[in-house]
């Protein structure tokens, strides 16, 4: 028994070096989102572009699986996974944009010269509708089911690989659940 | 053609590494003298060729040399040359070279302080420190090599080092902490001989002290210069974060702490080897896995390098292997039975031994909580953060817990003592230090503050235990000189490191819980008033150095109508990197210190500005040079050169291994 | 400045780690004082660990302005707590809140503690035993005798006792 408690600092140190090897594949800054199968947060905020000006409120945005993409202007990498998102809109996949913390000149200017994906666009100037959502930098897409609950959300640039290999394989599965 | 020249030199060091890891440690299996005493010449030729390989990269840092990347990505030709040369080990490639050279210090250091070590012994320390050396040698020519060039297309100019980073600061506390962490090795090397040759005396604790002692001085005064350095660039007035990378560099303080006073009863009472083993490995292993948790990306924060996977697991590799192994080896070597020594619950040992408990438990909590986010993520059991607010809560409760013995401790005595003794010693001090804790708060606060008193009244137990102890000390000698000239460095230097931890101890709660801060909109002509001083923006200027532009704002602090400072806080924009950066004023004082920081414009000539009184922040940094001189005094204890003498008369008693001493 | 011009996209990870100094007015001291304690304990989303007080980023600023119109609002500190990990996950708290996870972190230390102290005490208490049972034959203890009295090298087993200093 006294040469087997010898080894328990060995066993000890096994088990860590698990954990860190495990943890090499991890990524320590993914913050998964606190709203997973929660609902949108309840809003009421004018719609981008609108003539004459609009509110629109969550009922108007749910009733079927859909994206929702944070997004502005001064972010760069929004510019890099709009025409992707672009293509994903022309494929009949529903995107709702919130223009986070921008000015709707420029953001319409950016559609203007970019094209325009979405259905429509939340205007969330100060930032609250994102502060509700656990928003902390653009861009960030949201996969909503169709009672309106939040599912997934994807940090980062949504591109081919990340359609196809994460958001993809969820609406399908959100859509099939819809349909049973 | 220089860093070619560098790169070479260090392949060269790689070749010796093996050398030093293969030849004498066969050698020491198979008694062979030659092979043995190649041990020394093998480490100080690695460390020539690390050495020449570093300054070759210096050179390539001081003379702006953009085509070696490293240069190019984190050097400017602006910069002061210090600082050029310092950039060195601005970076993961650069100060893993810093790591394989002061590694290199302390091998060949080894192998020229060590003619008292029994060959075999001797040949073996050296061989594990060329194990550590071998690996992190083959880290740094296969995954980060720090010689990588950009040709042909070389860049004009430097991306600039991070302003952050631009500072004396940077010169002097990375190869500090690197000497402390680095150093621990030494004990760890010692205890892997000291288990392959199967004997664990007291002689095996003599050789392995110094070295320890030394390691844990410079870890002590390295991790004193970051929070120093924080503090003062950082522009909140805070001095430590408990973020993973300090608490890396923590973790081997703490256990190192536990190894000292560990090693300091195997010496002199034979007991506990066996314990004192695993916790030499434990310290440096605390150090790697310190390595490894600031250059995988495993972790989050604000001093992690550049994080690269790839890295991490070549890290971690080399951590199964040399922790795996040590622990292997100590889990079959390592007397299962206890010596027969005894000693009784009233005795210095039992003292010690608590030390050892509060210690071990500190380090394991800081461990656990560091790693926790990672456990849990790991285990799908969501996304945590573990704190300040947490560790503060579980770490002063410890070292509260430890205080109380601290002062008993030196007067105490080895294998059975009387708890009448220490009554009729130190009641005195005891009481002297109650009266002055429950007073302190009132008299310097104004108001009653249990946390102050606790932390006087520990830290004045501390300080008056230590004076009786030296008092009992010179009782009996014929003059108060004769006396003090009597006790040893070991002796002054235990009670120096003790002062010094109470005075951080007086520090750290004092400073957070009588500090002041303010952030204001102040306009030159606008004043403030905080704990008695009397802050007035006399105006704002613009300031020119040598790679910034700056916003200055010139303040004159007054006490009593008396101006006591001229202050000026500056906002930074550095040239090269565009980044801005607040440069905080400080007027430091033994007693407190006034801090005033300026943060974003606010229009027209208003500023957001930081206004702080921070009271006795200076005593936590002043503590902790005490302990680091206190470690280093213990070096210069005469036992330790009486034991070259001795072992050169032919008595040390070790029967069979060779006496002949290094080549 | 704007936080418009200041912005640094996700992707574009470069946290500045330097004090952001606003200034912020509060009703009374004691508003303050929370608001100080609360930004310290509140994590920033998305930075290299830093908590709200200390990082520049635009989320930390939006939730230290948060944070200031909640403490107005009359809300309780719990209450603000619960606000913010509602939207951002116990992530954003360095104060662990206690539940069946964390409670091992928490208690971890105490038991810990325990073990040592338990292990420190069983250790002292075998060796007294060991000591003990050590004990000499009674032709042992004679020879013992002839032996002390016949030389005059009476090397004690511990020459360290008593006067030791160090």
């Amino acid at each position: 028994m006294g040469r087997l408690k010898l080894f328990i600092p060995l066993a000890v140190f096994v088990v860590m070096s698990g954990f860190l090897m495990r943890g090499l594949q991890l990524d320590p800054q993914a913050l998964p989102s606190a709203l997973i199968d929660k609902p949108i947060p309840e809003f009421s905020l004018p719609v981008l572009g609108a003539a004459p000006a609009t509110m629109v409120s969550r009922q108007a945005v749910i009733g079927e699986v859909a994206l929702f993409n944070v997004w502005a202007t001064w972010c760069a990498s929004c510019r890099v996974e709009h025409p992707y998102l672009t293509q994903l809109a022309a494929r009949g996949i529903p995107i709702y944009g919130i223009n986070y913390k921008d000015n709707d000149r420029d953001a319409l200017q950016w559609l203007q010269d970019l094209g325009d994906p979405y259905r429509l666009n939340i205007v969330d100037a100060e930032g609250s509708l994102g502060l509700d959502l656990g928003v902390y930098g653009a861009p960030e897409t949201y996969v909503v089911d169709a009672n309106g609950l939040i599912r997934y959300r994807h940090v980062g640039v949504v591109n081919e690989q990340v359609w196809t290999e994460i958001l993809e394989p969820i609406v399908r599965e959100l859509r099939r659940e819809g349909s049973a | 053609m220089i860093p070619e020249f560098g790169h070479f030199a260090l392949i060269i060091a790689l070749g010796l590494a093996l050398l030093l890891t293969l030849i004498p440690l066969w050698g020491s299996f198979r008694n062979n003298q030659q092979a043995m005493s190649m041990a020394p010449s093998l480490s100080i030729g690695m460390l020539v060729f690390v050495a020449i390989s570093f300054a070759c990269l210096g050179y390539a840092f001081v003379t702006d040399d953009f085509s070696v990347a490293l240069v190019a990505n984190h050097s400017n030709s602006l910069m002061p040359t210090a600082l050029k040369f310092s950039a060195l080990w601005g970076n993961h490639e650069g100060s893993l070279l810093l790591w394989v050279l002061i590694l290199s210090l302390w091998t060949a250091a080894v192998a020229i302080f060590s003619a008292e070590l029994p060959l075999q012994l001797l040949s073996r320390v050296l061989s594990v420190m060329g194990i550590i050396a071998l690996g992190f040698l083959l880290f740094s020519l296969l995954t980060s090599n720090p010689f990588a060039r950009l040709l042909p297309s070389v860049p004009t100019d430097g991306a600039d080092l991070n302003p952050l980073l631009q500072d004396p600061g940077l010169i002097i506390h990375p190869p500090l902490l690197y000497m402390g962490y680095v150093g621990f090795s030494v004990a760890f090397a010692f205890a892997i001989g000291a288990l392959m040759g199967g004997r664990l005396d007291a002689s095996w604790a003599r050789w392995s002290r110094p070295w320890t002692n030394a390691a844990w001085a410079f870890l002590t005064l390295g991790i004193m210069l970051g929070s120093w350095w924080a503090y003062y660039e950082l522009g909140w007035g805070g001095w430590w974060f408990w973020d993973p990378v300090e608490n890396a560099s923590f973790m081997p303080w703490l256990a190192g702490t536990a190894l000292i006073h560990s090693l300091a009863v195997t010496e002199k009472r034979g007991l506990f080897r066996s314990w004192t083993v695993l916790l030499a490995i434990f310290t440096f292993s605390l150090s790697l896995l310190g390595t490894f948790l600031v250059r995988s990306g495993v972790l989050t924060s604000v001093h992690a390098f550049a994080a690269d996977p790839a890295r991490g697991v070549f890290v971690l590799a080399f951590l199964a292997i040399v922790v795996g192994g040590s622990l292997t080896l100590y889990a079959l070597r390592a007397p299962a039975v206890q010596s027969r020594i005894g000693f009784a619950w009233v005795s210095r040992e039992s003292l010690m031994l608590l030390n050892n408990v509060v210690f071990l438990v500190a380090t394991l909590t800081v461990l656990f909580g560091t790693l926790f986010p990672l456990i849990t993520d790991a285990l799908g059991l969501g996304k945590y953060s573990v704190g300040p607010p947490y560790f503060n809560s579980v770490f002063l409760p410890l070292m509260a817990l430890l205080i109380p013995f601290m002062g008993i401790g030196p007067t105490s005595r080895w294998k059975r003592d009387e708890t009448a003794r220490w009554r009729a010693e130190l009641l005195a001090p005891a009481l002297a230090a109650l009266i002055i804790g429950f007073g302190f708060p009132f008299l310097y606060g104004g108001s009653f503050n249990l946390w102050v008193m606790l932390a006087v009244v520990l830290a004045g137990w501390l300080v008056l235990a230590m004076l009786r102890d030296l008092g009992r000390q010179v009782r009996n000698a014929s003059s108060l000189m004769v006396g003090l000239r009597r006790l040893t460095p070991s002796y002054y230097g235990m009670q120096l490191a003790h002062l010094g931890f109470a005075a951080s101890v007086i520090g750290v709660v004092l400073t957070s819980q009588y500090a002041v801060e303010r952030d204001l909109k102040m306009a030159p002509g606008d004043s403030h008033d905080i704990a008695g001083y009397h802050f007035v923006f006399d105006e704002l200027s613009k300031v020119r150095g040598p790679n910034f532009i700056a916003d200055g704002a010139n303040f004159s602090v007054s006490q009593d109508g008396v101006v006591i400072a001229r202050l000026q806080a500056q906002k930074r924009r550095y040239l090269a990197s565009g980044q801005v950066m607040t440069e905080a004023a400080i007027d430091a004082g033994v007693f407190r210190d006034i801090f005033i920081a300026m943060g974003e414009p606010l229009g027209g000539e208003s500023w957001a500005i930081r206004l702080h009184y921070k009271p006795f922040v200076r005593w936590i940094w002043g503590g902790a040079i005490a302990m680091g001189l206190g470690g280093f005094l213990t070096l210069a204890d005469r036992r330790y050169r009486r034991a070259r003498r001795r072992s050169e008369a032919g008595v040390t008693g070790l029967g069979t291994e060779a006496q002949g001493g290094t080549a | 400045m704007s936080r418009r011009y200041l912005l640094l996209c996700l992707l574009l990870l470069v946290a500045p780690v330097q004090a952001v100094i606003e200034s912020y007015d509060f009703a009374d001291e004691e508003m303050r004082e929370r608001y100080r304690l609360l930004s310290a304990e509140l994590r920033c989303p998305k930075c290299q660990n830093q908590n709200i007080a200390d990082s520049n980023a635009p989320i930390a600023a939006d939730l230290r302005a948060q944070l200031h119109e909640q403490l107005h609002a009359g809300r309780s500190n719990d209450e603000i707590v619960e606000y913010m990990v509602d939207r951002y996950g116990e992530f954003v708290l360095y104060r662990p809140r206690w539940n069946q996870v964390t409670m091992v972190l928490w208690l971890a230390p105490v038991i810990l503690l325990g073990l040592a102290l338990w292990v420190l005490l069983a250790s002292i208490r075998n060796r007294k035993a060991g000591a003990a049972s050590v004990a000499l034959s009674e032709a042992e203890q004679q020879r013992l005798q002839a032996l002390l009295a016949d030389t005059d090298n009476g090397a004690s087993q511990d020459p360290q006792q008593g006067s030791s200093n160090d």
